[in-house]
């Protein structure tokens, strides 16, 4: 099948801008999204094309965009809500978390909140401790909830779609570290290319460890194991895809295979995407287990700017096969 | 799609009450332009410094255009006051009289810039000098002003926080929060509303339905001093004084400062290049509007020639800069994992450690 490298971003705008075209009720708001296209450039082009009536500049106000699009959503419409970075979605935590995610719960299934938060996650580029955050492990952690974060741009562009066309609220984000990074869509794509939410895939196999990531740390994680080859290691590369549901048969699988694992994240290490695989793992595949199983996640402190010490603070290539070569 | 520039002259209504203006001494006038002259060197230092990939990172917010804003509000100051800023802040660290290689060597994350390069251009702060930083979270300084004007109201000292904050930041919760609770509180703060025209791409007329923004504040039983066209430093010291005398004795105070960024957002903004609108826009007010040759010309028609001593603080601003540039690269990185993970707690014997304690930091 013929197949052509596009950028993330690319990938991103074009499912964005087709579920657009398909269906009227779906609109995008957000900060500098229309006028200025986007401060990612993910809506280049989107005001043009479908006016402001359905691409909303919105003012510095974090907590009505995620507050907004949850009525907006109740009414009705279909909301793709972007926080300009998710350091700023902390802002609207309560209307995501308490709102988004729980009011189909407490009015017992009366409401659905069809909505999408995105919004650029990530380290890195000395943007700082305040700018510098994957927290995407706090969204995960409350049920009502979908958490998605794409590692390439096939899997952005049908993860996108499914979250726009599911009846559920999904934060869905996109780490600023893939937007430019190419990689391979068939030109015969279906519009209809939908990713199940909540289901892995395997990017890579292998029979000697278990990678387990998501978004940028799959690039670490295939990074790593191209290199372990090198040594005769095969890494097989489980990208999860979604934070919530969370495929942990995937996971189980490959484990089975390895009977080792090294979880990669971009974010902090406590109370993390990596406690919590290795502690489904260790509940359900402790006969399986032949090594004590290893996280790779970012140094726990806020990210200074200072070039050298913000790349000793976040995880690379190299800390996964360290990891991996202490448990072999 | 039709796209609509700031209208200047709706920006630029001078409030009535800016008219009677305290008079500023004749050293009080060559000091400002010291200071003036100082920051525009600096930041287009910074700029170019950028440009040559010297300076590195992804946010530099630069001051200049809003030099007599930041000027003639700090001169109505005593220096027991207080100072809290956003992320543009090289303008204001300078006129508090931060060390310029303090300043410069944060810029390129150096351990001896003034936040040992963890906090980079959008973190500056002197405690010495009574400036509790710069911050990066649009509005996230103003409850922080709230909080440092309490500690005067507590403890009865008459002590002001003087705070700056963007048009855009008004329109975020965070804003109106924190003026209610001054406001309630009867805390002794200047809410400086600093309108520029634009939050990053997006005009005031956009982003907010009140576009007279000291009205906001006003909403919340705040006492408004007006707009003010703040590249005149002479009507903004007329202004900030009386605001932050009100302020001493009774309790918040707002102005609205009327100026414009003459380096767009930051350096990721390319608005200026794009747009024709934006770049005539730009011209009008750097021709018409500009803060230092205001002031000069107040000088001089006051003064007659000052030519020498001006020429000299443009001078030594030069010198000033290029030492702050020498000494910022001549110093050293922080590279080790303990420059990475120190100071992210106060050492504490109240805290329980044993070498298998995780999540304690090291000291
Ligand atoms: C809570 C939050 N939302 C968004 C941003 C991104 N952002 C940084 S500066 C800015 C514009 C602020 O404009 P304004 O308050 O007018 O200040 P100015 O830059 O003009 O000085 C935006 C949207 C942020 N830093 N914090
Ligand atoms: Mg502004």
């Amino acid at each position: 099948m013929a197949a052509r490298n596009v950028a993330m971003r690319e990938a991103i705008r074009r499912a964005l801008r087709e579920e657009m075209q398909r269906d009227e009720d779906v609109f995008v708001m957000g900060e500098e999204v229309a006028y200025w296209q986007g401060t990612h450039r993910v809506t280049r082009g989107f005001l043009e094309e479908f006016g402001e009536r359905r691409v909303r500049d919105t003012p510095i106000s974090e907590m009505a965009i995620g507050g907004l699009a949850v009525g907006a959503a109740m009414a009705g419409l279909r909301p793709v809500a972007e926080f300009m970075t998710i350091n700023f979605a902390f802002l609207a935590l309560d209307a995501i978390a308490n709102h988004a995610a729980k009011v189909r719960y407490f009015f017992d299934g009366m409401f659905k909140v069809p909505l999408v938060y995105r919004a650029a996650s990530g380290w890195g580029n000395q943007a700082t401790a305040s700018h510098s955050h994957a927290p995407e492990p706090i969204f995960a952690h409350f049920p009502g909830l979908f958490v998605g974060c794409p590692s390439n741009s096939l899997d952005a562009y049908g993860m996108l779609k499914a979250s726009i066309r599911d009846d559920n609220p999904v934060l869905f984000t996109e780490s600023i570290a893939l937007y430019p990074k190419p990689s391979p869509m068939p030109d015969d794509l279906d519009e209809d290319y939908l990713i199940p939410i909540g289901k892995g895939d395997i990017k890579r196999e292998g029979a000697d460890v278990t990678l387990v990531a998501y978004a940028r740390g799959v690039d670490w994680a295939l990074q790593a194991a191209r290199q372990l080859a090198r040594d005769g290691v095969e890494a097989e590369v489980v990208d999860l895809r979604w934070l919530r549901p969370l495929d942990m048969e995937l996971v189980y699988k490959s484990f089975k295979k390895t009977n080792r694992c090294v979880i990669v994240e971009e974010s902090l290490p406590m109370y993390s995407f990596g406690g919590e695989i290795a502690a489904n793992l260790q509940e359900r595949m402790f006969d399986y287990m032949d090594a004590p199983i290893k996280r790779v996640a970012a140094e726990d402190v806020p990210l200074p700017y200072s070039k050298d010490i913000e790349l000793l603070a976040l995880p690379d290539a190299q800390k996964v096969v360290d990891a991996v070569k202490e448990i072999l | 799609m039709v796209y609509l520039p700031t209208d200047m002259k709706k920006q630029i209504a001078i409030a009535a009450e800016g008219k009677a203006m305290a008079s500023p001494t004749k050293e009080m006038l060559l000091d400002w332009y010291r200071q003036m002259v100082l920051i525009r060197e600096f930041e287009e230092t910074c700029h170019r410094l950028y440009e040559e990939k010297r300076i590195t990172g992804v946010y530099l917010h630069l001051y200049s255009g809003h030099e007599a804003s930041g000027v003639g509000s700090m001169a109505a100051l005593r220096a027991t006051d207080h100072v809290i800023t956003a992320y543009r802040d090289h303008g204001i660290a300078l006129i508090l009289g931060m060390d310029p290689k303090a300043v410069m060597a944060e810029m390129m994350g150096k351990k001896t810039g003034s936040s040992g390069g963890k906090g980079g251009s959008m973190h500056l702060a002197s405690k010495d000098h009574n400036f509790w930083g710069g911050y990066a979270i649009v509005g996230g300084h103003l409850p922080l002003a709230a909080g440092i004007a309490m500690e005067a109201r507590y403890r009865g000292k008459d002590d002001v926080t003087l705070t700056y904050v963007g048009d855009g930041a008004t329109n975020n919760g965070y804003f109106h929060e924190s003026l209610n609770m001054s406001a309630i509180w009867d805390l002794p703060v200047v809410w400086i509303i600093e309108n520029n025209g634009y939050g990053m791409g997006t005009e005031v007329e956009r982003a907010s339905g009140q576009i007279e923004l000291h009205r906001k504040a006003e909403a919340y039983g705040i006492k408004s001093f007006g707009r003010v066209d703040a590249q005149n430093a002479l009507e903004v010291y007329a202004v900030a004084t009386k605001a932050v005398e009100y302020a001493r004795k009774n309790g918040p105070a707002v102005i609205e400062h009327v100026t414009y960024r003459y380096r767009g957002h930051g350096v990721s903004d390319k608005q200026y290049d794009a747009r024709d609108d934006m770049s005539a826009e730009l011209k009008k007010w750097m021709e018409t509007r500009e803060p230092i040759k205001i002031l000069r010309d107040c000088i001089e028609s006051k003064y007659g020639d000052v030519n020498e001593i001006l020429a000299r603080h443009e001078a030594d601003a030069e010198r000033i800069v290029a030492e702050s540039v020498a000494f910022a690269e001549a110093s050293e990185m922080p590279s080790s994992y303990e420059d990475l993970l120190q100071n992210t707690y106060v050492a504490s014997d109240l805290v329980y450690k044993t070498d298998q304690s995780v999540g304690a930091g090291i000291d």
